[in-house]
């Protein structure tokens, strides 16, 4: 059982060459916020270190920040055999939304991973079978990005009534 | 020329044993329906039909069938038309020509042919082509799956089925159902028991067993309603169907569970017989006795269907090429070495 | 015509769409299997057919508390615990004090919840495997728990009962009589079910062996509730991460032990479930005797909700498994994000790994064991 500080503290010893922060909102717990690029390799050293042991993936969830123009995914993992948990935060700019998969690592990612691509449209390198999973596969837009405006017509039926 | 066709159309046995087993069938299966739904209804703690007709609801087969027959013919457009059209009345015809060598009572049967029982099974098997025929026609996926389960499973369930008859054939000597019934007349058996075949030899207990099991499986019912298994294969190969050709398969399927169970009656419970001697004997009770021990098994049928799940396809095929062949033909030489030493 | 066997004479597969109209796939899920005969060689789960837009949704709301009768539309035939966990996640939030007496009838109502989503979810189980009647005694059961919901909000599938804060309306004042009288009623019937269903030989048959879920796989697919319970882990929210006052309560957690065959098979999913009953009727006897008689249930709702910045994942325990919902606050009263973790969708994602080289009707035993519903898949 670790808390968020000593997780943190821990990642940067054993990477020092990457830069984590803690993000504090007024509620809620901290998150660790993880560069993009290194994101399975921390991943995968969460998984496997016999300190940590995050060996299940929660939830993950695709966010949309319009104010900062970036596109953030959130990762909630949880050790059953520890049983701590743990929230990253992964931010990416929004003219380039590219994330690694970590698929891999948990398997549960993949269709969590399919659903943020189709709602708010993160690319995540690397997946198998990335696809949209919840709209129809021709589908325009990602409903969940703040910036999103309906498709007026929908293979000649209209979307509005 | 003129009057050889007045002479046949006027020749009243003929249309007698034309319109008496149709009569039959088609009465017993508006009520079969129906009872199976109150069967259903009070075995799952609720009360079924209640409304049509008033009492208990006895009129719902008569308005379902009236329903069904006012419903749109749809033949899918890539269906084998005519294929697709004649199976279910081709299915029919299977269970009905076999009604043909049933002796209904002491002063009935439609033809009293020497290899009845032979004819009987022969004619049964037609079932098997016409299910797969409304499959292939149907050209869909789920139909043939459920056609192809259909075929495997009555080929391989002829065989334990076709054994047991012939292990009372073997007690009886005469292919001839007719004959079979008469040999069963009088209550011999501890002074009291009727001298059914059933309680003539302990070994045919054990057929009769199998053969049930046998006859669940031919007739499709649960736990061997594989065919249609609606929770698998939608509906197999009824799938397409809809008015009055799946009437038609429901008509079928209702009409070979009556024969099933009463050859099962003429082959181990003495047929027509009374079971007190010769009170209440004579032809007319001889029918009500004979349609009463069928009925019964038919009701067995479906307290089984209403009470168990369903089998797996391969496990269908362990227990009858495992269990059920291999005991029937080790009980047909026991039957006989009894026949012998008795 | 269909071929299945090509001019060369070699033999073909099979492509077949199971639903998404179809009895036994819970709703409209459409699986696209490629068979050999009938053994399934690749399954591709396809979803969305039932998608409603819950997220965008509550995206547009004005009002953190209006979001909740699109919660029960999520799982519709357990409502009662989608209320729970949403309400649950925004008090947390909001770090609000909630009434006893309105913990204890969130308590009551969520066990009950659970045993009616149970009932459906075995009911259906036995349907899928042919087996009908277990189906109607079980709803006759469940339709006991919808007369007490009933009485209770107003309404029998889609409650929206439960506020954040508080709770709607106050319970009937015969509630604890009638919420007894069920447990009283209700515990011989698991006997029941037992010598009906559970014990019978050609169940058995159907469901042992089947669709063998190993720990480590579920815990990478992060599967929970009475799947993850099934393979043989000792896991459940309701000890393992307390939320509302399910820590003072005393329950065992039932774990599949692979009793009839192999562990993590449907049968030790199943039986799981069936244990489970029981130990929802010990937590609601013990909610009973404790809950306060007197008390506002609505003192403690706040008239507006203002979120302040944050993000926060919390979790509570469906019948299903694992219901988190991911909340983001950004200043106002309209949720910036929020995201339900559904636990039948991730269920359902592990679908192709457990049901390779098995036959269409291990298919559907597979569907069935898992106790999908297709609301939350899609959601």
């Amino acid at each position: 059982m670790k808390s968020v500080e000593e997780i943190l503290e821990y990642l940067s010893e054993k990477f020092p060459e990457t830069e984590f922060e803690a993000l504090q909102g007024d509620v809620g717990p901290a998150r660790i916020k993880v560069p993009a690029p290194v994101i399975k390799d921390v991943a995968k050293f969460l998984r496997d270190d016999d300190r940590l042991l995050f060996n299940t993936l929660m939830c993950l969830s695709g966010l949309h920040y319009p104010k900062e123009e970036e596109m953030g995914v959130a990762y909630h993992i949880h050790s059953t055999k520890l049983g701590h948990s743990l929230a990253l935060n992964v931010r990416v700019p929004e003219e380039k939304a590219e994330v690694p998969t970590v698929e891999s690592i948990w398997k549960t990612a993949d269709w969590h991973e399919r659903e943020a691509y189709d709602m708010v449209g993160i690319t995540f390198t690397g997946h198998p079978d990335l696809r949209r999973i919840l709209c129809p596969y021709d589908w325009e837009g990602h409903p969940l990005r703040k910036d999103y405006e309906q498709q007026e017509f929908y293979r000649g039926v209209t979307t509005n009534e | 020329m003129n009057s050889l066709f007045l002479t046949n159309i006027l020749n009243l046995p003929l249309l007698v044993h034309l319109a008496l087993p149709l009569t039959i069938i088609l009465v017993y299966a508006l009520v079969a329906i129906w009872g199976e739904r109150k069967v259903a209804g009070f075995i799952q703690d609720r009360l079924g039909p209640m409304r049509v007709g008033g009492w208990h609801g006895w009129a719902q087969s008569i308005a379902d069938l009236l329903k069904l027959i006012q419903k749109e013919d749809i033949v899918p457009t890539n269906a084998s038309r005519f294929l697709f059209k004649f199976a279910p009345f081709m299915m029919f015809a299977a269970s009905y020509a076999a009604f043909a060598v049933i002796p209904f009572s002491s002063g009935y049967i439609g033809s009293n042919i020497n290899i009845g029982v032979f004819y009987l099974l022969a004619v049964t098997s037609v079932l098997t082509l016409s299910i797969i025929m409304a499959a292939w026609a149907s050209n869909n996926k789920w139909s043939l799956l459920g056609g192809m389960r259909s075929a495997a499973q009555m080929v391989s369930y002829e065989v334990p089925t076709i054994a047991t008859v012939l292990t009372v054939i073997v007690v009886a000597g005469s292919l001839n159902l007719m004959t079979v019934t008469e040999m069963q007349s009088g209550n011999d058996i501890l002074g009291f028991l009727p001298n059914w075949f059933i309680f003539q030899n302990p070994f045919l207990i054990v057929a009769f067993v199998i053969f049930f099991i046998s006859i669940l499986a031919e007739s499709h019912r649960v736990p061997f309603d594989l065919p249609e298994s609606e929770s698998e294969l939608v509906a197999g190969y009824q799938t397409e169907y809809s008015g009055m050709r799946w009437a038609m398969f429901m008509l079928a399927e209702y009409a070979d569970m009556l024969l099933l169970s009463l050859l099962g009656a003429v082959l181990f419970f003495g047929g027509w017989n009374s079971p007190f001697g010769d009170f209440m004997g004579g032809p007319v009770w001889g029918f009500f006795w004979f349609m009463l021990k069928g009925l019964l098994l038919v009701f067995v049928m479906m307290w089984i269907r209403w009470t168990l799940p369903r089998y797996r396809v391969d496990q269908l095929m362990h227990i009858c090429w495992s269990v059920l062949i291999p005991l029937s033909f080790i009980n047909l030489v026991l039957v006989a070495l009894w026949e012998l030493i008795f | 015509m269909i071929e299945l066997i090509s001019d060369t004479g070699e033999r073909r597969e099979m492509t077949i769409n199971m639903g998404p109209q179809h009895p036994s796939t819970h709703g409209v899920l459409r699986l696209e299997l490629v068979l050999d005969g009938e053994i399934i060689k690749k399954v591709k789960p396809h979803i969305g057919y039932l998608h409603r837009c819950f997220e965008k949704y509550a995206e547009e709301m004005d009002d953190y508390a209006k979001v909740i009768p699109y919660t029960d539309r999520m799982d519709y035939v357990s409502a009662m615990n989608q209320e729970h966990g949403y309400v649950v996640a925004v008090e947390r939030m909001l770090e609000l004090e909630v009434p006893e007496r309105v913990e204890h009838i969130r308590v009551i109502v969520a066990e009950m919840q659970r045993i009616a989503s149970h009932l459906l979810g075995i009911g259906a189980f036995g349907l899928d495997l042919g087996a009908f009647t277990p189906f109607l005694y079980l709803f006759t059961e469940r339709e006991k728990i919808l007369d007490i919901f009933e009485k209770v909000s107003g309404a029998r599938l889609l409650y929206n009962y439960m506020a954040v804060g508080g709770l709607m309306r106050d319970v009937h004042p015969e509630f604890k009589e009638d919420v007894a009288d069920f447990v009283k009623t209700f515990r011989p019937k698991i006997k029941e079910l037992d010598n009906l269903l559970s014990y019978n030989k050609i169940f058995i048959n159907r469901t042992a062996n089947i669709g063998v879920l190993p720990v480590e796989v579920a815990l990478n697919y992060a599967a929970s509730g009475p799947v993850l319970r099934g393979s043989g882990l000792k896991w459940d929210l309701r000890k393992d991460d307390p939320y509302s006052i399910y820590d003072r309560f005393e329950f065992d957690i039932p774990v599949g032990s692979g009793e009839v065959g192999t562990l993590g098979d449907c049968w030790d999913r199943y039986i799981v479930r069936v244990r489970e009953m029981e130990q929802s009727l010990r937590i609601i006897e013990q909610a009973l005797e404790s809950m306060p008689d007197e008390g506002d249930v609505m003192e403690a709702i706040p008239k507006r909700i203002r979120m302040k910045e944050g993000e926060i994942y919390v979790r509570t325990e469906s019948p299903r498994g694992e219901l988190g919902y991911f909340i983001a606050g950004d200043n106002s009263a309209s949720p910036f994000r929020v995201k339900a973790r559904a636990p039948s969708f991730v269920h359902l994602s592990m679908l192709p790994a457990i049901s390779r080289g098995s036959l269409i009707a291990d298919m559907v035993a597979i569907i069935g064991s898992i106790d999908i519903v297709l609301g939350e898949v899609d959601r």
